[in-house]
Formats: C-alpha cells, sequence, structure tokens
C-alpha cells in the first residue's frame, strides 16, 4: 500500500492522480493509525518549510511517522518541501526545525547580481549523476529533464558516501535528489515531469 | 541547463473552448478536456487554462458537445487536472481568497490573477504566504493607448496604476510570475510585442511569461532569441493546427534553442 500524507498541502490532488495512474493500492494518510498498513510512504508539500512542518505537526502523526521510516526502515519518499523538510533547519520565513533525518540545512538559492537569474527556480531542468541510481532506471537520457518549482534547496552537512546524490545546475549545482537507504527525497515535482516523473515513482513503488 | 518553456493557453468561456481576437470576438471550438491528455502526451511544458466568462455559471447545456455539463469552474479544474501530468495554471474569474484555494485544491498547481491584482493586494499576499509565491501569477492585460503601454482590468477597463509601479508592488507582496498579455496582438497572429515583453523583463527579477501575437513558430524564436522572457505562450495557435506543439517544438529543438525535446510523436493517443 502506498501510503500518501495529506496535510491540507496544496499538490497534493496532483500526487494522488499521478500514483493512480500507476498504482491500484494507494491510500490518502490523514492519520498515524494509517502509515501502519503502508509499505511505501510519500510526502509532500508546496509553499514555506515552517508552515508544512507545523502542519504535519498538527496532523499529530510525526512520531508514527519516524516510527514507521526510521525504526521499521519503510520506502519512505520525500516530494519538494516533502523533501525539505526532512533536514536539521529551513531559513524560509524566519527559520524552523525540521524532522533531522538527513543532516543538512534549506537555505535559499545564493547566486552572483550579474547572473541575473530570476527566482523562484521554475521549469524543467537536466539532473546529473543519476545513472546507478535505482531511483533513476529507465530515465530518458537524451531528456533527463524534470519540473522543478522552488526558490530554497537542501545543502547537506557533508556529501557521506552512503548518500546517493543527484545535482541540477541552477547558477550552481544544487541537490536535486538524495537517496539515503529507505529515505529518499526528490526536489522536482514527479507528478508533474510526465514521462520521466511517472517512471520515477514506479521505481519507487517497486522499491 | 534551466529550458525555456513553451505554453499552450487553453481559453474557456462559459464551460467551452474558444478562440480569442482582441480580447472581444470568441468562437467555440470545443470541451473543457478535449486537449489536455494530448498536449500532456506531446510533453507539454505546461497548460495554462483562462476563463474568460463574463457570466457567472457554467451551464454548458450542450447535447450536441457530448460532454457533461459543469456547475462551476472547481469541477472543471478537477476534470482537468485528473489528466494533466505537467503543471497546470488556472486564471480568470479570481475574485477571493477561496477562489484561489478552490482551484488550488482542486489540482491547479498555480492561479493567475488579474483584478485581484489591483483592488485586494492582501488577498495576494495572503495566498503567496499560505500556498507559496510560486503559485501566483499576475496576468498583466496591457493595451497601446496614445503610443504608452497601458494596464487593463479584467479585460475591460483601463486603469489608472503605472506598468512599471504595478510590477513592484505585486512583487513586493510575494507574487511568482508575471505573463504578458497583450491585448492588441491577441488573436492577431502578427507576433509578439517584443518592446513590451523587454519593458517587463527589465523591471522585474521574477519569471516573465509572454503570450498574445503567436502566428508562427519563427514568432516563437523571436521572443527567445530577443527577450529574456522564461516562457512563451499562445493559444489560437495550438488549437487549430494538426500535431502544433510537437511541430513548434520540433522547430525550435532544431534550431537550437534551449528547449525541451519534442514528445515522441507516437506516444499520441496512448498513455505514456
Amino acid at each position: 500500500m502506498i501510503g500518501i500524507i495529506n496535510y491540507g498541502s496544496g499538490n497534493f490532488t496532483s500526487v494522488f492522480n499521478a500514483l493512480k495512474t500507476i498504482s491500484n493500492d494507494v491510500l490518502e494518510v490523514n492519520s498515524a493509525s494509517q502509515l501502519e498498513i503502508c509499505s511505501h510512504i510519500i510526502l509532500l508539500g508546496v509553499g514555506a518549510f515552517g508552515s508544512a512542518m507545523k502542519k504535519l505537526i498538527g496532523l499529530g502523526i510525526i512520531e508514527q511517522l519516524h516510527e514507521e521510516v526510521i525504526i521499521k526502515e519503510k520506502h519512505f519518499l520525500g516530494i519538494c518541501v516533502g523533501m525539505q523538510i526532512l533536514a536539521d533547519y529551513g531559513h524560509e520565513f524566519g527559520g524552523a526545525k525540521g524532522l533531522g533525518w538527513i543532516h543538512g540545512e534549506v537555505t535559499k538559492f545564493n547566486f552572483e547580481e550579474d547572473l541575473k537569474l530570476s527566482l523562484p527556480h521554475i521549469g524543467w531542468n537536466e539532473i546529473n549523476n543519476y545513472h546507478n541510481n535505482r531511483l533513476y532506471k529507465g530515465i530518458n537520457d537524451n531528456d533527463p529533464t524534470f519540473y522543478f518549482v522552488h526558490s530554497y534547496h537542501l545543502t547537506l552537512v557533508d556529501n557521506y558516501s552512503t548518500n546517493q546524490l543527484t545535482f541540477c545546475k541552477y547558477g550552481y549545482h544544487f541537490l536535486a535528489s538524495v537517496s539515503q537507504g529507505n529515505i529518499h527525497g526528490v526536489q522536482f515535482h514527479p507528478e508533474k515531469s510526465q514521462k520521466n516523473g511517472l517512471q520515477l515513482l514506479t521505481n519507487f513503488c517497486d522499491f | 541547463m534551466l529550458k525555456k518553456r513553451i505554453i499552450p493557453v487553453i481559453l474557456l468561456k462559459n464551460g467551452v473552448i474558444v478562440q480569442s481576437r482582441k480580447f472581444l470576438r470568441h468562437q467555440l471550438i470545443g470541451t473543457p478536456t478535449a486537449s489536455v491528455e494530448r498536449l500532456s502526451n506531446w510533453n507539454s511544458d505546461e497548460l495554462i487554462y483562462l476563463d474568460i466568462s463574463q457570466k457567472s455559471g457554467y451551464d454548458l447545456n450542450r447535447s450536441d458537445l457530448n460532454h457533461p455539463e459543469f456547475e462551476n469552474i472547481s469541477d472543471i479544474v478537477k476534470l482537468v487536472s485528473r489528466k494533466c501530468l505537467m503543471p497546470l495554471t488556472f486564471g480568470g474569474g479570481i475574485r477571493t481568497f477561496k477562489d484561489i484555494e478552490l482551484r488550488i485544491s482542486g489540482g491547479s498547481d498555480k492561479v493567475s490573477v488579474n483584478t485581484l491584482s489591483f483592488e485586494k493586494l492582501d488577498i495576494i499576499e495572503s495566498a503567496a504566504n499560505t500556498f507559496g509565491s510560486q503559485a501566483i501569477v499576475i496576468s498583466l492585460d496591457v493595451k497601446l493607448v496614445d503610443n504608452k503601454y497601458i494596464l487593463f482590468k479584467g479585460g475591460r477597463m483601463q486603469s489608472d496604476v503605472d506598468l512599471n509601479s504595478h510590477i513592484k508592488r505585486c512583487q513586493d507582496v510575494g507574487v511568482g510570475e508575471f505573463i504578458i498579455n497583450s491585448m492588441d496582438r491577441d488573436g492577431s497572429g502578427i507576433g509578439f510585442d517584443i518592446d513590451l515583453i523587454n519593458r517587463v523583463c527589465d523591471q522585474t527579477s521574477l519569471p516573465v511569461i509572454a503570450l498574445g501575437g503567436a502566428g508562427n513558430w519563427e514568432h516563437f524564436s523571436e521572443v527567445l532569441t530577443k527577450t529574456n522572457a522564461s516562457a512563451v505562450a499562445a493559444a489560437n495557435i495550438f488549437q487549430h493546427t494538426e500535431n502544433s506543439y510537437f511541430n513548434c517544438k520540433q522547430y525550435l529543438y532544431d534550431s537550437g534553442h534551449n528547449v525541451r525535446m519534442p514528445g515522441d510523436l507516437t506516444c499520441i493517443n496512448k498513455n505514456i
């Protein structure tokens, strides 16, 4: 059973619809007990880091989530802000603590003024370093693009060797995805990335 | 590298898709969902729906279209988003915070607002805080009057707010993008207003979407070459020619523009 946590985040419907096209076992999760019957858990999110964290706390499932993902090591995928809140700390709108599952901080894009790059980083961009990463099995090598919408990104304290990382370039190379054992996070939106996105979600569900 | 986006725009009027000319004449061309799957399969970068209905209600009681009736816009949003594996924007008829919420909870990723940006900036600000800046697109409906670019409100009323200061005000409350809707070029097919696009790009660091005037693929190329716009959008040209989106992408890709590869034509009418 694929559980998608719905804590009132805007893009729940999109993620749910995308998952529905690849699996019949998709569950809208809005209580702790529902997490127990899931083999895979997806946490999404758009908007600000702090408000996403607050809503997740409000739902009262953080303890159970910890139990399922950290103790029982169930497959977990964080999407966009759902990836960012895996970090220790997020600096958006005054700052807030995250889940701390992946050591790093979420900071705003900070590039040289003369690059004249606009924020948010919106649109289709290429990722690299995805070969040999099971999450990206079958991705089109001629067009490894995904849809991004964000102004903040996750920076790891240490790119330890146990992590599988992919990067994307906007001004500089930033973290596009991280896989640490059973925990995966993607900064882009697979649910909006057509063929490549569905492929990635299928790969995750096949874990 | 971040790709330039090519965005089809679908105009809705009282529940059906129409073509528009200079914001005035509208010709019926189909049902709200007719194009969605096709465009998604062609690797369309995004999709924008603009609801240009002037009266409220979507009493689409036309048996000849063989299509369900719609009570309201959120039914249309839900139906479209179910088939849409690409970013989706809904614009038009947005007057309250609730209007924004309805569209986003229905599955739209962004909303495009015009009138509200003149009347209730505080609503826009709280929507940007709640749903994120990326979810709020400001539509700048602009017309050349006495050789000066004038902003229009609700597609009809001339505004006395200066273009540059309007851009700044919207930016200050945290919007995420601007879409330039050139009223003079709407449905004209004579090409985009390059001067206008450059003026707006000079005023903002936010992504700018150019709309209005596309008549051939070279017009898209011109925007990508001569301006810093992040995206080029068009309505009519993508509705009435065969394989239009694919052909547009193929042309731009082959000309060396920084766009995503066109989709696989064999995918058409199949599930991807």
